[in-house]
Formats: C-alpha cells, structure tokens, sequence
C-alpha cells in the first residue's frame, strides 16, 4: 500500500474512534448502571444536559476543564433525580427513565437559548512528537484526543471492576438477586444509586464530548438519538464491556460511511443515508435478541424491578 | 439502651392501592408543578404570578385560544389512548410520534394523488389510509418483538427518526410543490382534502370528534371486552395471565396496531386539519407528549381526555410566555418534564403511606 492511502485508511480510522467516543462513554455508564440491576432510559435526556452544561460552562470560564468538570455534574444531578424517584420513592423505572429524557431535552433547549451559534475552540488532539508523526499508527495510536484514551481506560477499568474487584462483586450480586444482597447486609439502594450516578457522570462526559470535541457548539437536540443508540449497544454488548467499546466502533464506523459516501459521489439523498445508524440499530438488535437464553443468561436478573427493603 | 426518635420518613407499604390517592396524586403533581414554575420563572427573573398567568390563563381568555386548545389536544388524545393500551399490558411504545408521522405520509399521500380530483370520498379515503400508514409503522416493532424478542422500546424509537427522514425525504423530493419556490413543501391540500372547520373564527376541526370517538372506544374496550382484561391481567402479572391461557403476543400486537392506528389518524387529521399540506415537520412532539398524557390521565381514556387538555395547555402557554416575555418556547418541555416527575413522585402515595418515627414492632422492643 502506498503512504497516501495508509494515510487516508488512519484518518477514517481514526474518525471512526472519534465517532464512537459519546457512544462508548453512554453505552459504559449505562452498562454500570444495568449491572446493579437499574434501567435507566433517561440516557438520552443525561447527555444533553451534559451537553449544554459542558458548552454553558466551557463558554463562560473559558476553560474546557471546567466545561467536562460542569457536564458531569449536570450528569450526575439529573441521575441523582432518577435514582431518587426510582430507589426511594419506588417509581416504574421505565416511566421515570423516560420523564428524565424528555425533561432534559426541554431543560437542554431551554438553558442552550443564549448558546445558540457560539464556539469554542476544539479540544487539542495529544502530540508526542516523533511517535505521533509514525506513518499510520502514529495517528491512530499517538494523534488521538484525550477522549478518546479516557474512554478506552474506562473500558478496561469496568471490565476489570466487574471482572476482577470484590467492590464489582457486590454491585453484580444486587442486580442478579436483591433481596440476598439486602439479607447479607449489603446497603442495597445505597449500592445502585452509586451506579445510577456514576452512569450519569459518564453520560454527562459523552454529552460533552458532543458540544466540545466532535461539533464544538451548542445545537437544540445534538445528540440525535445517540443515547438510545447505546442502550441499544448495552444489550448488543450482552452487558460486556469491551463488546460494548466494539460495538460503538461499529456505529462510529456507520456514522463515517455516511459522512464519506456522498464525498465520494455516491448519489444517495442524504436523508437515505442519514437513516444508517437507526436502520443499524434495529437490525443489530433483532440480530442480538432472536436468542433469548442468551439474553436472559447474560442480563442482570433484578433490572427494571422496584425493590423495597421491608419487601 | 434507649433509642433516640427519628424523624426520618418512611414509607410504609398500605394493604391495598389508595382509590382516593388515584385520584388525588395528578392533583397534587399539577399543584407542585405551578409552585415550582413559579419559583423558576421569579429565578429567571421574572414575576411569578404574572408569568404563571400569561402561561396558564392568557391562552384561554379567547375563542380563538379555546379553539387552539382543543386543536392541539386532538392529536394527544388520539396518541395518548391508544399508548395507555399497550401501557396496561406493559408494552411501550414510545414510537408514536413516528408512527403519527406515517399517518400523516399515508394520508397527505392520498391528498396529493387526488389533488386534481373532487368528491366526497376523498376524506374518508385519507382517514382510512392515514390509519393504515400508522398501523404499518406500528407492526415493525411489533413483529420485531413478538418473533425476535427485541425491545419494542428501542425499536419504536429508532422507527421515529427514519420516519421523520421518510418525511423528510418526500418533501424535498417527488412529493415538493412544483410552485413551490424549492420550499421543502408540498402543494397546499385541495379543499376536498381538508377537514371541515367546526367553530367560525377558530381552527376547531374536525378531528377533534375523532378524539372523542377514540375516548369512547378506548373505555369500551378497556372496560368492557375480554381482550381489555386479558391486557389489564398480562400487565399485573404476566405469569398468572399465563396460566389463563392469554396470549403475550396477542397483548403485543393488539397494543402497536390499536396504537399505531390512532397515532396515524393523529397525523392525518394534522395534515388535513390546521397545516393543509405535508412538511419536513408535522409534529411538535405530540407523539411523545403523548406519553405524559397517558400517564397523568392514568391510563384511563377519560382521564386522557383532562390530561390531553392541559398538554394541550403546556404548548400554548410556551408560545404566550415566548411572545409575552420572550422566554424560550422550551419552556414547555420543562413544564411537561416536571409535570411527570411530579406525578410519578406523588404516585407512591398510591400504595404507600408515609410514617414518621422508627417502625412499630422496633420502638416496643
């Protein structure tokens, strides 16, 4: 192959990661948060929030920093309403998971008014000098931004929480089996409210990354869909994080057909085109779902259901 | 050793559901709500009472407003209904938005190939394909679920934005006015497209007897039918139903269809109502609104009714309070966001009571 088209290979490789960062980063937080046996729906209304959180503050202080610190907060404060509605005020989890997305699109939109048409200068891919100017892997091993190595770590850190860590047991045992984990002694609503919000500051971070790296600016509803796009990746994943860090490569990789065809003078209507990753979605679902032993084997047994200590 | 009071409040499971606090809670949600748009519209800046007045009341001082309210309670209603059925029997579709999407692609379709045409027919053709339209869109997930065991969640959702881009797709392309100056539009319905208007000087339609006929179907079949119980039974307790021998897929397919067909009569009924022609957008998320209906009506169809007007409410007071105060029409969405919250929180009092103290059993001992 000649330099050129290695070059060209890494930069779509390289845009394909880029594309599956806000994905992976949702699809991990969400992952957690099935474990300790909690669905949260509200994926999609967590990311925008984050968001505009993540661009509001970037915008006003200037600092990016502090724009990823405000998108996890804001994150975490709109899972904190989840998990108290739903672990302590014992309401339907699905009902709740939805009220909390159509909350923050309206909360998002509501907030982003004066953000509209701003921007903010793009988060600096890494340099390290001469390994990052190594024909091909250079850009794809050395060239990435900070991101997208963050969320690679975060795989192999929850692979190897649930893997490997006593702590990982614990959060397992109270999404397979409640009440044992209650009778044992384990602080069961304490346990999953630390997932719901550890799931909320990683969709939090996936907003951000949203209004700060891949399109620096704020637009009503930027996520497109992206947050049910990674609960959909949870259940492809079988609950397994680095199936789930695969299958936002996947999707990242959909997502840069779509952009690259029409460059290439493919004569498709974009709204064709555009339809890619949910037609995806569907199919990988129906593809991942037709066995069901496998999902009912792999998934959390408690998710969904409300649980009460005093029974 | 004694032990010291607590003052922490618990919840106390009741022997049965509360009747009252069903109809108490919404009550009590709506109240929370009002205080709480209060306390952000004085944040923002803004007199509280004078602004909850131009959101709430202002809309409803005119016909005219009285007339907007039930234009846009109609496509809730409709939604909202068929929504609750599925509900009950723990199957969510949260794709009605979509499938109100494929109503309206079907029946302004009808509209546009007889555009040059009159006749009487020609209406009662659009409603019957609209219906059709929404029904297709709503056996995918159906189908999906019933054969493949995918969540009928995701899937309806993700059908939502291919059928927005269909849409989309259609009005930019073969379905665009030729007159049109480029406008991603299609020609403007003839009049024998249109539903007729029931109150001069509003634009009161006809569709908003389609919502009340669905209201009436909706508690026949919830209240009367065998099918509706098999639905309520499947959504309580899924094992009992089946030992009884009901069918989980039938639940599911009924639910979609019956759903998917009044979300497509709200589309049509919106395209040959107050737009007249078909756009890129043909919903301001009623299809999702819908959703809030169903629960604040309590998955009841008169509830739904009550609950459809307020929305209904919601979506005229975000645009008086953007003309009045030049706040952000998103504010409707953070008043219906909060509605929900509200609503789902004070639900616990359904069939829990709140206790202050340490439990009975433990203070004795």
């Amino acid at each position: 192959m000649s330099v050129e088209l290695l070059d060209a290979t890494a930069l779509l490789l390289v845009a394909m990661m880029r594309a599956a960062v806000p994905l992976a980063l949702a699809a991990l937080g969400e992952l957690v948060t099935e474990k300790s046996g909690v669905l949260n729906l509200g994926v999609e209304g967590m990311m925008l929030t984050g968001a505009v959180a993540a661009f509001a503050a970037t915008v006003s202080t200037g600092s990016m920093t502090f724009g990823l610190l405000a998108a996890v907060l804001a994150g975490m404060a709109m899972a904190l309403l989840f998990g108290f509605l739903t672990l302590y005020l014992l309401t339907n989890q699905v009902a709740t998971g939805l009220a909390l997305t159509i909350f923050g699109i309206g909360l998002s939109a509501f907030v982003g008014q004066g953000f509209v048409g701003q921007t903010v200068e793009p988060m600096a891919a890494v340099s390290l000098g001469a390994l990052s100017g190594i024909p091909f892997i250079g850009k794809l091993v050395f060239g990435q931004d900070p991101m997208v190595y963050l969320t690679l770590a975060l795989t192999g850190g929850i692979w190897w929480f649930f893997a490997r860590a006593r702590a990982g047991l614990v959060v397992r045992a109270v999404g397979e089996s409640p009440h044992a984990a209650h009778a044992i002694g384990y602080p069961v609503r304490l346990i999953r409210l630390g997932a719901v919000l550890f799931g909320g500051a990683c969709c939090g971070l996936a907003g951000a990354y949203l209004s700060l790296v891949y399109t620096p600016m704020w637009v009503e509803g930027m996520t497109a869909g992206r947050g049910w796009i990674a609960l959909a990746l949870v259940v492809f994943a079988t609950w397994r994080p680095w199936r789930a860090m695969l299958g936002a490569w996947l999707f990242g990789g959909i997502t840069i057909i779509q952009l690259h065809v029409q460059g290439m003078g493919v004569d498709l209507p974009s709204q064709v085109l555009s339809m890619l990753p949910y037609l995806a979605t569907i199919v990988v679902l129906v593809l991942i779902s037709r066995d069901s032993t496998r999902i009912r084997l792999n998934a959390p047994a408690s998710i969904g259901k409300v649980f009460h200590p005093e029974g | 050793m004694a032990h010291k009071p607590s003052f922490m409040p618990r919840l106390e499971p009741r022997g049965h559901a509360s009747p009252a606090m069903v109809y108490v809670t919404p009550l009590l949600a709506l109240a929370v709500t009002l205080l709480a748009g209060g306390l952000l519209f004085q944040v923002l800046g803004f007199n509280a009472p004078e602004a909850l007045y131009t959101f709430f009341v202002s809309p409803l001082t005119t016909a005219y407003g009285l007339g907007e309210l039930v234009v846009k309670a109609t496509p809730l209603a409709l939604c909202a209904i068929g929504l609750a059925l599925g509900f009950r029997g723990n199957v969510w579709n949260i794709g009605a938005e979509g499938q109100l999407t494929f109503g309206a692609i079907f029946g302004g379709g009808v509209a546009l190939a007889c555009y040059d045409m009159e006749g009487w027919w020609i209406l009662p053709l659009m409603v019957v394909a609209g219906m059709v339209g929404g029904m297709l869109w709503g056996a995918i997930p159906a189908l999906l679920k019933t054969r493949f065991h995918a969540s009928e969640i995701l899937v309806s959702l993700m059908l939502t934005y291919v059928a927005t881009l269909i849409l989309s797709l259609l009005v930019h392309g073969p379905w665009r006015d030729p007159e049109g100056f480029n406008f991603p539009e299609s020609r403007m319905f003839s009049d024998s497209a249109l539903l007729p208007v029931l109150l001069a000087e509003t634009r009161l339609h006809f569709g908003a007897l389609f919502a009340l006929a669905a209201v009436v179907g909706g508690w026949f079949i919830i209240a009367r039918t065998f099918v509706g119980f098999q639905i309520k039974v499947m959504g309580l307790t899924p094992a009992a139903g089946g030992y009884a021998g009901f069918s989980q897929r039938k639940v599911v397919w009924l639910s979609f269809l019956v759903s998917g067909a009044l979300a497509g009569l709200a589309g049509v009924s919106e395209v040959a109502g107050p737009i007249g022609q078909l756009q890129p957008t043909v919903s301001p998320g009623y299809g999702f609104t819908a959703i809030i209906v169903a629960f604040l009506g309590r998955l009841h169809p008169v509830g739904i009714l009550l609950a459809s007007l307020l929305m209904a409410l919601s979506y005229l007071g975000g645009e008086a309070v953007q003309i009045g105060m030049g706040l952000p029409l998103a504010v409707t969405g953070v008043f219906q966001g909060m509605l929900l919250f509200f609503l789902l929180a004070s639900d616990v009092l359904i069939r829990y009571r709140v206790r202050f103290g340490r439990p009975q059993q433990e203070a004795k001992a």
